[in-house]
C-alpha cells in the first residue's frame, strides 16, 4: 500500500510531536480548553505516562504470552489432553466478561494502583493468546508432523524445531488482539489510580477540558493504531519468510 | 476444596471501611451452617471424576444451593451480631472463588452433555427464571449489594434501559449500515480492500479515547448544525457514546457480511447461475441464507462488545450501568461497583448464550444437501 508508505511516517511524527513537544499544539488546542484553564497537560509529563502506559501493556503481554503458550502446549500433549475441552469453555465464558468489568471487579480484592490494572490486562489478555495457540498446535499438517516423526525426531525437538515454529504466526495474531486490548484496557485504569495515558483523559473529562481529552485522546489512538500496524507488518514479514523458507 | 478454607463472608461497620473475615463455618449457629457447607463439600467431591457428565452437573448444583443456603443464613445471622444498622454484610473471596469453580463445573458438564439448541434455551430460562426468583424473595435482601440497589432502585431501572437501549441501539444501526456496505464490499473486490482495514483501524482505537474524542466532534457539530442540539446532538452524554458503539460495531458487522456471502459453496452458486438467477435472486436466496449463521456471529461479537463497552459510556455522562461503576470506584464503595459490574456481566453472558442458540438455529441442516 503506496498510502501507508507516505502516512505511517507523519503519523509516527505526529506522535513524537504530541508526546514530546504537547506545547507546539498550544494554538490548534486552545479554542477547546475553557476560558483561563490550561491548554496543555502539565501535571506530569506526557513522556513519563506513555512510558508507563507501554510498560504496562508490555508487561502483561509478556506474562500472558509465556504463560498461555505454556498452557496451550500443556493442553495439547497427551498428558493434558482431558483438560482441553475445560480451558476451551474458561476461555470462551471469559472472554464475554466486559473487560471494564474484569478491572472494575479487580479493585476490591487488589486495592488501588496498578496492580488491579496489571492483573485485568494478563488475565484478559491470556484468552487470546490461548485460543489461538490451541487452535494452532492442534491444526498443523498431518504430514508435515508425520515427516517429523519419521526423520527420527524425538517430542521434545519436534516441539522446539517444528510445531511451534509452524505455529508462530496464527499465535502472534492472538498476541496481537492481546495488546490492542490490553492498549484500551490501561486507558481505563487509569480509574484505578494507575498511571496511563488515561489520566490525561480523565482529566479532562472531569474538567470540562475539551484539550485535554482531545490531546489524550490523540496520542493513545495513534499509539494503538501504530502498535497494532506493526503487528501486522511483522505478521506479514513471518508469513512471508516461513513460506519461502 | 481449598476455597472452603478462604473467608466466605465479610461483615464491616459501614459501607467504605474494609469488613472483617468470617469462615464460612462462623457465618450463624453451627446447625444452621452445616447443611450448607456440607453440600458445598460433597457437592465438590461429586464433581471430582472426569467423564461422569451428569454426576458433574448435579453436584454442581448441590453446590451452588449449598452457597446460596449459605449466603441467605449468614446475611441475618451477621447483621444481628453487628448491633449496628450501618454494619454492612457481603459475600467475601471464598464465595466468589466458590462461584466460580461451580459455574465452571456446571458449564464444562454442559458442553460435555451438548444439548440441541432448544434445550439450551430451555436451560437458560430455567436458570434466569430461578435467578429472578432469588432476587425478588428478598433472601438476599440483608446482603451490602441488595442494600445498595434499594436505596437506588429508581435510578438502577434507568441506568439498566440507558445500558439496553446504548447496546442494541447501536447494533440495530450498525447492522442498518453495515449489511449494505458488506454487499457492496462482496460484489467489489477493490472496496473490500480498502473498507475493512479502514474498519480494522477504528477497532484498535482504545475505547476511552474514542469515547473522548467524540466529545469535541459531536460538540462542535451540535454548536454549528442548525437544529441539532434540538434532537440531542450534543458533546457529552448519549449521542458521542452511541456514535462510539456504532463505529466500534462497524467492523464486525460488515466484515462476518463478507465473510458469511462468500462462504456459500461455489458449486451452489453456479447452479443458481445455470438455473437463471439475477444476482439479486442469487443474493437473497442462495448467498445470504447460506451465510447467515456467520452473519449472526459477527452480531454476537457486537452484542456482547457493546454490552461491554457500554460501561465506558458512564464517564463521559452517556449513563448506564458504568455510572454506578464510576461512582463505586470514586468513592470506593466495593458493593456500589458490584452493582454496576455484575449486571453487566450476566446481561453480556446471557446475550452471548442467546446468539449462540441463534447461530446454531440458522444453520442448514447438511443432511438436506445431497
Amino acid at each position: 500500500m503506496k498510502i501507508g508508505r507516505v502516512l505511517r511516517p507523519l503519523l509516527v511524527l505526529l506522535l513524537l510531536a504530541l508526546v514530546l513537544r504537547p506545547e507546539w499544539f498550544t494554538p490548534i488546542f486552545a479554542p477547546l480548553a475553557p476560558q483561563g484553564a490550561p491548554v496543555i497537560y502539565a501535571r506530569s509529563s506526557l513522556l513519563s505516562l506513555s512510558l508507563s502506559h507501554l510498560g504496562l501493556v508490555a508487561a502483561a503481554t509478556l506474562a500472558a504470552t509465556i504463560v498461555a503458550v505454556a498452557l496451550a502446549i500443556f493442553v495439547t500433549r497427551p498428558a493434558g489432553e482431558a483438560f482441553r475441552p475445560l480451558s476451551r469453555t474458561i476461555a470462551n465464558m471469559g472472554q464475554t466478561f466486559p473487560p471494564v468489568a474484569v478491572l472494575a471487579l479487580a479493585v476490591p480484592t487488589l486495592g488501588f494502583g496498578a496492580g488491579p490494572t496489571l492483573v485485568a490486562l494478563f488475565l484478559y489478555g491470556l484468552l487470546p493468546i490461548f485460543e489461538n495457540s490451541v487452535t494452532a498446535l492442534t491444526t498443523l499438517p498431518p504430514t508435515t508432523m508425520d515427516a517429523a516423526r519419521g526423520i527420527g525426531l524425538n517430542r521434545w525437538r519436534r516441539l522446539l524445531k517444528v510445531e511451534l515454529p509452524l505455529a508462530f504466526p496464527v499465535m502472534l495474531t492472538g498476541i496481537r488482539l492481546s495488546v490492542v486490548i490490553a492498549l484500551g484496557t490501561a486507558t481505563i485504569g487509569s480509574t484505578v489510580a494507575a498511571r496511563t495515558l488515561g489520566e490525561v483523559i480523565i482529566a479532562g473529562l472531569l474538567t470540562n477540558n475539551t484539550a485535554f481529552v482531545l490531546q489524550g485522546g490523540l496520542i493513545v489512538g495513534l499509539f494503538a493504531v501504530l502498535i497494532y500496524d506493526a503487528l501486522i507488518q511483522l505478521e506479514a514479514f513471518l508469513a512471508k519468510r516461513t513460506g519461502a523458507g | 476444596m481449598a476455597a472452603l478454607l478462604i473467608p466466605f463472608m465479610t461483615i464491616a461497620a459501614n459501607r467504605i471501611v474494609a469488613g472483617e473475615s468470617v469462615m464460612a463455618w462462623r457465618i450463624a449457629s453451627p446447625a444452621e451452617t452445616l447443611p450448607g457447607v456440607a453440600a458445598v463439600a460433597l457437592g465438590l467431591v461429586l464433581g471430582i471424576p472426569a467423564g461422569r457428565h451428569y454426576l458433574r452437573l448435579s453436584g454442581a448444583l448441590l453446590g451452588l444451593a449449598g452457597i446460596l443456603w449459605l449466603l441467605m443464613q449468614g446475611g441475618p445471622a451477621l447483621l444481628d451480631s453487628a448491633d449496628s444498622t450501618y454494619a454492612r454484610v457481603s459475600p467475601a473471596m471464598g464465595f466468589w472463588c466458590l462461584l466460580l469453580i461451580l459455574t465452571l463445573m456446571m458449564a464444562d458438564a454442559l458442553t460435555q452433555l451438548a444439548p440441541g439448541p432448544l434445550a439450551r434455551a430451555g436451560l437458560l430460562a430455567a436458570v434466569l427464571c430461578s435467578l429472578a426468583l432469588i432476587l425478588w424473595s428478598g433472601a438476599l435482601a440483608p446482603l451490602s449489594i441488595f442494600q445498595e440497589y434499594a436505596s437506588r432502585r429508581a435510578q438502577f431501572a434507568d441506568a439498566m434501559l440507558r445500558h439496553l437501549a446504548l447496546a442494541f441501539g447501536s447494533l440495530a444501526t450498525a447492522a442498518v449500515i453495515g449489511f449494505p456496505i458488506g454487499i457492496l464490499c462482496h460484489r467489489r473486490a477493490r472496496l473490500r480492500g480498502s473498507v475493512l482495514p479502514v474498519l480494522s483501524l477504528l477497532q484498535t482505537i482504545p475505547s476511552l479515547a474514542m469515547f473522548g474524542l467524540m466529545i469535541p466532534i459531536l460538540g462542535w457539530v451540535g454548536d454549528s448544525l442548525p437544529g441539532a442540539q434540538a434532537i440531542g446532538i450534543a458533546g457529552i452524554g448519549f449521542a458521542p457514546a452511541f456514535l462510539a458503539l456504532v463505529l466500534y460495531s462497524l467492523l464486525p458487522v460488515v466484515g462476518n457480511t463478507v465473510a458469511g456471502l462468500a462462504s456459500a459453496p461455489a458449486a451452489a452458486r453456479d447452479a443458481a447461475r445455470g438455473m437463471g438467477m439475477t444476482p439479486t435472486q442469487r443474493l437473497l436466496k442462495i448467498e445470504l441464507p447460506l451465510g447467515l449463521p456467520v452473519i449472526l456471529t459477527g452480531l454476537r461479537i457486537v452484542l456482547v462488545q457493546n454490552i461491554g463497552l457500554a460501561v465506558i459510556a458512564g464517564l463521559i455522562g452517556g449513563g448506564g450501568l458504568g455510572t454506578f461503576v464510576f461512582q463505586g470506584l470514586n468513592q470506593t464503595a466495593t458493593d456500589l461497583i458490584l452493582l454496576g459490574a455484575l449486571p453487566t456481566v450476566a446481561l453480556a453472558l446471557t446475550s452471548a448464550i442467546v446468539m449462540d442458540i441463534l447461530v446454531e438455529l440458522a444453520r442448514p441442516i447438511p443432511k438436506d444437501t445431497p
